[in-house]
């Protein structure tokens, strides 16, 4: 069975800097994977360097078997990718609605339509009707995006990310800043949504990590140091060393 | 007209409802376009409905650029000149040739060569937003306009170049050579122009665009390529403009070099921003009050082009939203009908304002008849009250107006401002938000 997601080899210096080393990472189908390390490992690089928000200098990366280094994050989001943003990155003048539909539009095949009255699709509205109901956000549709709290707009956040369809779900710190209760709802949230998908997630939340992840790779200094399930995490001295032994002081 | 982020339909009805008011302003819209030039009869008024009519197309559609897809242009008016142009080249060649083409066709002449040029010009152009979009627009707007002036066999040099709209065979019997007939064609591609353009901004080309404007680094991550929207955008921009410029040329019977310069694309960008580029109608609006200006105020003062800026100025100062939103803004009070608890503070605030706005007039006039050095005998009507410009007199009043009427316009606006958040409490009480 192909992988998710394979990394391999990946290298990546902005100029003499060399922010990501040799980095190997592999996610299978249909897993719950976290990746965690200290500040500056280079967790959002990963997820960049995947999403094709940046390319990589050097090294394979493969998406479902196919090659997608070096991929504009369109193209990447085409073959079925999706990532979330760690600074709420919605569409702030555009009401809840239009930004669910937003997401929706190119995974209906509506492409760049101009002969359409985006109105009248059904399943484009079918659609961003259940992810509005699925992100607990009907009630908030006709309000402008900036304009929700910032836990709702986390949430969008979310709902944007999985509007497309995509089966390979990126979220990258989605409970940052939030409440326990709100962190309680917003992990229930992720683990419906991503149900049947794969999930890579960027979280500093230790008990979401280990509550959420069927493995959990270590990322340090742009190096993944240990990765397996959440039991081996805990027991790996490495990582007590590098990471989780931190919290001891 | 609706809203620019008109309300989402209901998921569960078959349709969008539409409310019976978007299809009143709608209704309005073309009921003032017909009936306009038959209550208001004097030639010269056809003049001026005819070039409020073209300044309406050319602005909706840089909207396309600025409102919908945050794209800032300083060469609109290219693609408008371009159209112009053609068209007028196509109205010679129908002319000599013979050609079986009547005059209400010969505007998409003007929007295919819009269309084409920015087809052409726009995949460079919009690949990036923001400085580097508003730089190019602005080198090739130079570019053009410079080579307009040098290529004399197709732009005519400094004269430009003449056609005759009458030597095109008529369509029903009108040969279009009564203003009142090209006002009614400029006015009939007004509407069918405007109702495309909304139509576009329905479209999930035309909601990308507004995803764009609001966040093109998003719009990457959910399947769609920003350089591609923006140019799609830039392509229906130029052809309406083309459009404009084609009714531009049929209007004057000549396409000149002035039609592409930058004097064009400022006017476009002022007309476009003063109406307002959040809503769908402002630019209509905008076209509206420029062109009047433009035909109004030269008559009256020689410094016009003054009063222009500080408008422009006051605008993007205190109502950023222009004129659409500073009527949309009181959409909610009107529906709640808390209206009545603001209007005795405008009252108010209206007497103090027009007086400052006397004294500040007052004084550019002052100063423009000593800096013209017509001082000793230019007399200044305002209200039809007679100011001598050398008069000391005159000069104390533009002095008193202009202190005094900003310190009391200015307290007075604090009563405005202290009615209206009263009257919005109110509206939301009543459960209208926005």
């Amino acid at each position: 069975m192909t992988n998710a997601i394979e990394m391999r080899a990946v290298e990546k210096s902005f100029g003499n800097v060399r922010i990501i080393q040799d980095l190997n990472l592999t996610v299978a189908k249909g897993e719950r994977h976290a990746i965690i390390g200290p500040n500056g490992a280079g967790k959002s690089t990963t997820f960049n360097l995947i999403s094709g928000h940046i390319t990589p200098t050097s090294g394979a990366i493969n998406l479902n078997g196919e090659s997608i280094g070096g991929l504009r994050p369109f193209e990447i989001n085409r073959r079925g990718l999706s990532r979330s943003f760690q600074v709420t990155n919605v569409f702030a003048k555009m009401t809840v609605w239009e930004n669910i539909r937003c997401a929706v539009l190119w995974a209906t095949g509506h492409r760049y339509a101009f002969w359409k009255n985006v109105d009248n699709l059904p399943e484009v509205r079918r659609r961003t009707a259940e992810i509005l109901e699925d992100i607990h956000l009907t009630h908030r549709r006709d309000v402008p995006a900036g304009l929700l709290t910032y836990a709702e707009q986390r949430e969008l956040e979310i709902g944007i990310t999985i509007a497309g369809g995509a089966n390979v779900i990126m979220l990258d710190e989605p409970t940052a800043g939030m409440s326990n209760t709100e962190t309680d709802r917003a992990v229930a949230l992720i683990r419906r949504l991503t149900e049947g998908r794969t999930l890579v997630i960027v979280e500093h939340d230790m008990s979401v990590v280990f509550g959420l992840a069927d493995r959990i790779s270590v990322l340090v200094y742009g190096n993944i140091i240990a990765s397996g399930t959440p039991e081996e995490i805990r027991g790996n001295p490495k990582v007590k060393e590098a990471y989780l032994g931190e919290e001891d002081h | 007209m609706t809203e620019l982020t008109s309300r989402a339909p209901s998921p569960t009805g078959s349709a969008p409802a539409r409310n019976i008011g978007f299809y009143a302003a709608w209704g309005l819209f073309i009921l003032a376009v017909i009936l306009l030039p038959l209550i208001f009869r004097s030639g010269g008024s056809h003049t001026t409905f005819s070039l409020i009519g073209i300044a309406a197309i050319f602005a909706l559609s840089y909207n396309i650029l600025l409102g919908q897809t945050g794209l800032l242009s300083f060469g609109h008016a290219v693609y408008y000149g371009l159209g112009g142009f053609l068209a007028v080249h196509g109205m010679n060649a129908i002319a000599a040739h013979g050609l079986p083409v009547p005059l209400p066709f010969v505007p998409l002449i003007g929007g295919f060569a819009g269309l084409v040029f920015a087809v052409v010009i726009g995949w460079v152009s919009t690949q990036r937003a923001g400085t580097v979009f508003a730089m190019i627009s602005l080198g090739i707007g130079e570019l053009v306009a410079s080579s307009s002036l040098i290529l004399r066999s197709f732009f005519g040099g400094e004269a430009g170049i003449t056609t005759n709209r009458t030597d095109l065979p008529a369509l029903f019997g009108f040969n279009f050579g009564p203003q009142i007939q090209v006002y009614y064609l400029i006015g009939f591609w007004l509407v069918l122009s405007a109702i495309a353009m909304y139509a576009l901004t329905r479209t999930p080309l035309g909601r990308m665009c507004n995803a764009v404007r609001d966040n093109p680094e998003r719009v990457q991550f959910i399947g769609y390529d920003p350089h591609v929207i923006r140019y799609l955008s830039f392509c229906f921009a130029g052809f309406f403009a083309g459009i404009a410029g084609a009714l531009a040329a049929i209007n004057f019977e000549i396409a000149n070099a002035a039609y592409l310069g930058a004097v064009q694309s400022g006017i476009v960008l002022f007309a476009t921003f003063i109406g307002g580029i959040s809503y769908f109608f402002g630019p209509i609006l905008g076209a509206v009050v420029v062109t009047m200006l433009q035909l109004e105020l030269s008559d009256i003062t020689t410094v016009w082009q003054l009063y222009f800026g500080i408008i422009f100025i006051g605008i993007v100062m205190f109502a950023p939203g222009g004129l659409a939103s500073l009527l949309m803004m009181h959409r909610p009070l009107v529906r709640a009908g808390t209206l009545p608890m603001v209007l005795p503070a405008y009252l108010v605030a209206i007497v103090p304002t027009i007086l400052f706005a006397c004294g500040v007039i007052l004084t550019i006039e002052v100063l423009a008849a000593y800096s013209q050095g017509t001082a000793a005998s230019s007399t200044i009507r305002l209200f039809r009250i007679p100011f001598e410009a050398a008069n000391p007199m005159t000069w104390l009043a533009a002095a008193v107006l202009t202190i005094g009427g900003f310190f009391v316009a200015r307290m007075t606006w604090r009563g405005v401002t202290a009615a209206w958040d009263r009257a919005m409490m109110a509206a939301r009480e009543r459960g209208y938000h926005a």
